[in-house]
């Protein structure tokens, strides 16, 4: 198999985990059922794992098409928006934070998690009235912490343990 | 892990937790007014007041006893006499901004401020 065949294969092997986590993540029951957004993100494992393994091409590959498949496979239009100005700012920051090398891969997955709680809410912001919006993004960053840091734990945890073998063709 | 990811994420966490305190003292601080009072006794609607008209109600148990004297003045909302043994509620200061509650616990009244908006219209004004 030549180079471009493997990278093909192995970034659709990412898209598909990616998806499976995504997939965990709509069957557990939602962390607060009255703040739209507010998820894991759990298929961040897979981002923050590609991040420092893989570079951030393959990360932005993988982001962009989970969030076009989640939306055809579970979810509406509107999701889409949010979920891709979520994804983004998400990506971004990471990309940005991994080169300043400051933070552990669980310090860029917390601020990854936020950024994607608070890019979600910031397209949704005209829906909601200011007092409500002080309170959803305080819930949002708290919960954004949280499921940042297991995440990162997971996904530190990858980046340790995955064979160099499976990631590149054998360089 | 090197020392200086350590730091940066304890920063991170921190400056991020902080942040969210920020914001939920912002969400108490700068409630808005609600624009009425919802009285409940043993849990049961009681009925609801506007705080743009002043008026005085005697709060009644079952069986007719006058327990609490709310009284609504100036737009905000106070219990000015109580049976209660504590006085709490009595002592308690003026509310007019949207979730605030007196509590009177002896006597099982609750008032608390609403806002029309938030669901409980109050189109049952006595
Ligand atoms: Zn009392």
């Amino acid at each position: 198999m030549n180079n471009k065949a493997k990278t093909a294969a192995f970034t659709g092997l990412c898209i598909a985990l990616a998806l499976v986590l995504a997939y965990v993540e709509v069957l557990l029951p939602p962390l607060f059922p009255a703040i739209p957004g507010v998820k894991m993100g759990l298929p961040n494992i897979v981002i923050v794992f590609l991040l420092y393994r893989r570079g951030g091409v393959t990360a932005a590959t993988v982001s962009l098409l989970r969030v076009v498949l989640v939306t055809l496979l579970f979810g509406n239009a509107m999701a889409f928006f949010y979920s891709l100005a979520g994804g983004a700012l998400s990506l971004v920051l990471m990309l940005l934070l991994r080169r300043l090398d400051l933070l552990s891969p669980v310090g860029v997955s917390v601020a990854g998690g936020v950024a994607h709680n608070v890019g979600q809410i910031l397209t949704a912001m005209l829906l909601l009235d200011t007092t409500e919006l002080g309170y959803y993004l305080a819930v949002l960053i708290v919960s954004g912490v949280v499921a940042g840091v297991f995440v990162g734990l997971c996904g530190a945890l990858l980046i340790k343990k995955v064979p160099e073998k499976l990631i590149h063709n054998g360089k | 892990m090197k020392k200086r990811h350590l730091r940066g994420d304890i920063l991170l966490i921190g400056g991020l937790l902080l942040a969210a305190a920020i914001a939920f003292a912002c969400v108490f601080l700068l409630r808005g007014d609600g624009d009425s009072v919802r009285v409940t006794v043993d849990g049961e609607l009681y009925g609801v007041y506007a705080l743009s008209q002043d008026v005085t109600v005697d709060i009644r148990t079952a069986d007719g006893e006058a327990n609490n004297r709310l009284v609504i003045r100036d737009g905000k909302a106070q219990v000015e006499t109580a049976t209660c043994p504590d006085g709490i509620c009595a002592a308690h200061y003026p509310i007019f901004r949207d979730g605030e509650s007196i509590v009177c616990l002896p006597n099982r009244v609750v008032i608390t401020v609403v806002t029309a908006q938030s669901g409980d219209a109050p189109d049952v004004i006595a």
